[in-house]
């Protein structure tokens, strides 16, 4: 199977150490990056006390666009996370042997993306001590959410996308945290000792450890596909031309998947750069990544030609102005970064010198993830903004400092989060990589015809 | 000197935590088709509760162990279809509590509850799933007592630990040593 795509030779032994070496003291590098993330936060911090302090006015809201660049981040933040569980369970269902030297990046990826995303509706709503309004809990005014409201779906999906993807990193975890526990000394032994539950590698506990892990796997894989065809209902369940489409749910997800490919390629790259990962993060790795990117980049790119087909072919006017508003209207040039990016690059990785170049990938990676944050702000803000139900209301909307701060402010969170996750625990699975080496064998005649 | 009366307390959470040690003796591999050879020869032996250590999961030596099936998939069934009933109950008896008329649709109004049980299904299935590994993994835990472990079993070694007391130990050490152990260890 895709065992020859780690390199063969390595052993256990060598895999164990090379991974656990990336958890050694930290350079100045790293708390260079970590600093500028916790900067970055602070940005965040403050523009959020000046949004408390003087309103929702100061990111630009005004009639008819109230749903702007916190909504396109909460969108562009879910989608990242999507390709983690992607990575980590639907190709695990698959068997993909490659996956194995990835996917805890991209788990730890999707956890950090949802606790990104999570913010941004106790954001957008301006008063986040009301947050809890939104859970059905028994109250004095006897009143229950709207389980008809695809926003009360959205919280329901969302949350318990944070719980399972959670529990999932957690849970994948563990076997590493014991290996890093029996190699580690002082007060690192200590916490990895708690961490690691006792794990000891028994056979009694690969067994429940094996089947719970296949149940959660099957679990996360319809819950991932769920999830971002609820946030797409967001926008599908109403009325507003370029929204009100049942094309939606799968558009959705395969952009999500798209940009939070591209997210993987950027973060793997110089994690791979920095921690000597050359070894075990390979070159055909990246290619899988790019595969993937192509894939899912397709799928949008032809989303994309049957949205404006569908436009056009409905002979609806207010959805042919809306799609026309879109292309050649005060926004033309976020709609065209967006049919770029996502339109035409991936179509560049059809050769196999872009896949297997890592700096080209590393490039488009992040042209990918740009030309999806601008999706999201043209589906959202171009749709609104231009909705000719209210001619005379049509006004453009510009985003302000306070939603760039935010902005930035989500980019240091979840940096801080992930660069913080990388130097305390494994970022690279150690037992599933060696799952895909050949095991230790007297008889090297018999390991030709080993099979995994 | 007045003479203390001790009465013998019972200390539940140090046996859970803190099992006394088990004697038995604990055969370190190098190879994995050794590890194999020597759980045959202590199943031929009639041996049934020993435990093998490996550093990942292999088929080869569930094959051999031949173990059933882990009853884990129990606890993720029941938990999808709790919280599949629990997603069910709280929409309709939220809805019908207060009933709203929202948009003309019925008070009750199953399709759009279908997400909110799926949700639902999904997070309990994979809550009790976790449970349901920890639950059994602490159980076979507890059964085994404190047995010996070596650091080497979660890097590149495998391991397999006989529970035996002075009389057996002898005769077991030479079986593990005959399937080809590195080292074998008395506790």
């Amino acid at each position: 199977m895709a065992e020859a795509r780690t390199p063969t030779r390595l052993t256990y032994d060598y895999v164990t150490r090379t991974i656990a070496r990336t958890l050694g003291a930290p350079t100045r590098g790293y708390f260079l990056l970590l600093g500028s993330a916790v900067g970055l936060l602070g940005v965040g911090i403050i523009t959020l006390l000046f949004l408390l302090r003087y309103g929702l006015g100061l990111a630009g809201y005004s009639h008819p666009v109230y749903w702007a660049v916190f909504i396109t981040c909460f969108v562009f933040w879910v989608g990242i996370a999507h390709s983690g569980t992607l990575i980590s369970a639907i190709l695990f269902l698959f068997r993909s042997g490659w996956r194995t030297a990835v996917y805890r990046t991209a788990e730890a990826m999707t956890v950090f993306a949802v606790m990104t995303a999570g913010l941004f509706p106790l954001i957008h709503i301006g008063r986040q001590w009301y947050f809890y309004w939104l859970i059905p809990y028994p109250n004095e005014r006897g009143l229950w959410p709207n389980f008809k409201s695809p926003l009360i779906w959205d919280e329901f999906a969302i949350g318990t996308y944070f719980t399972v993807s959670t529990v999932f990193l957690i849970m994948g975890l563990i076997p590493d945290i014991a290996a890093v526990r029996d190699l580690a000394t002082g007060w690192r032994k200590k916490l990895y000792g708690i961490t690691a539950l006792g794990w000891t590698g028994a056979n009694e506990q690969w067994r429940h450890y094996t089947r719970g892990y296949l149940y959660l796997a099957a679990l996360a894989t319809p819950l991932v596909l769920s999830v971002h065809s609820v946030v797409s209902w967001d926008f599908a369940m109403a009325i507003v031309p370029g929204w009100h489409a049942t094309l939606f749910a799968p558009y959705f997800v395969a952009g999500a998947i798209y940009s939070g490919v591209g997210m993987v390629i950027t973060l793997l790259v110089p994690i791979r750069r920095l921690f000597h990962l050359e070894e075990i993060i390979t070159v055909d790795h990246f290619e899988n990544l790019a595969k993937l990117c192509l894939l899912t980049g397709s799928i949008v790119s032809f989303s994309y030609v049957t949205e404006n087909f569908v436009a056009w072919f409905s002979g609806n006017a207010a959805e042919r102005a809306a799609f026309w508003y879109r292309a050649f209207g005060p926004y033309w040039w976020a709609s065209w970064t967006m049919n770029i990016c996502n339109g035409l690059l991936p179509w560049l990785l059809w050769s196999k010198k872009v896949r297997t170049n890592i700096t080209a990938l590393f490039v488009i990676s992040i042209f990918v993830n740009i030309g999806m944050w601008f999706e999201r702000y043209v589906i959202i803000v171009v749709s609104l903004a231009g909705e000719p139900f209210e001619p005379w209301a049509n006004a453009v909307y510009n985003p302000t400092w306070a939603d760039w701060g935010i902005m930035a402010g989500s980019f240091g969170w979840f940096f801080m989060w992930f660069l913080l996750f990388v130097k305390n625990f494994p970022a690279v699975s150690i037992s599933e990589v060696k799952e895909v080496l050949v095991p230790p064998r007297r008889q090297k005649a018999r390991a030709g015809a080993q099979h995994t | 000197m007045t003479t203390h009366l001790r009465l013998p307390l019972p200390k539940p959470l140090q046996e859970i935590f803190h099992p006394p040690p088990t004697p038995g003796v604990l055969g370190i591999f190098q190879y994995l088709d050794a590890t194999l050879d020597a759980i045959k020869k202590l199943r031929a032996a009639g041996h049934t509760d020993f435990t093998v250590y490996s550093p990942i999961p292999r088929h080869e030596i569930e094959d051999v162990l031949d173990q059933p099936v882990s009853p884990v998939r129990m606890f993720t069934l029941v938990g999808g279809i709790a919280g599949c009933a629990i997603g069910a109950w709280l929409t309709l008896w939220m809805s019908y509590d207060w009933p709203i008329q929202v948009g003309g649709k019925p008070i009750g109004s199953v399709p759009p509850y279908v997400v909110i049980m799926f949700e639902m299904t999904v997070l309990f299935g994979a809550l009790s799933t976790i449970l349901g590994i920890l639950f059994n993994a602490a159980f076979a835990a507890r059964r085994g007592g404190t047995i010996q472990y070596d650091p080497r079993f979660t890097n590149d070694r495998f391991g397999v630990f006989v529970p035996a007391g002075s009389d057996k130990a002898a005769r077991l050490e030479a079986l593990l040593r005959e399937a080809g152990a590195e080292e074998v260890h008395r506790g």
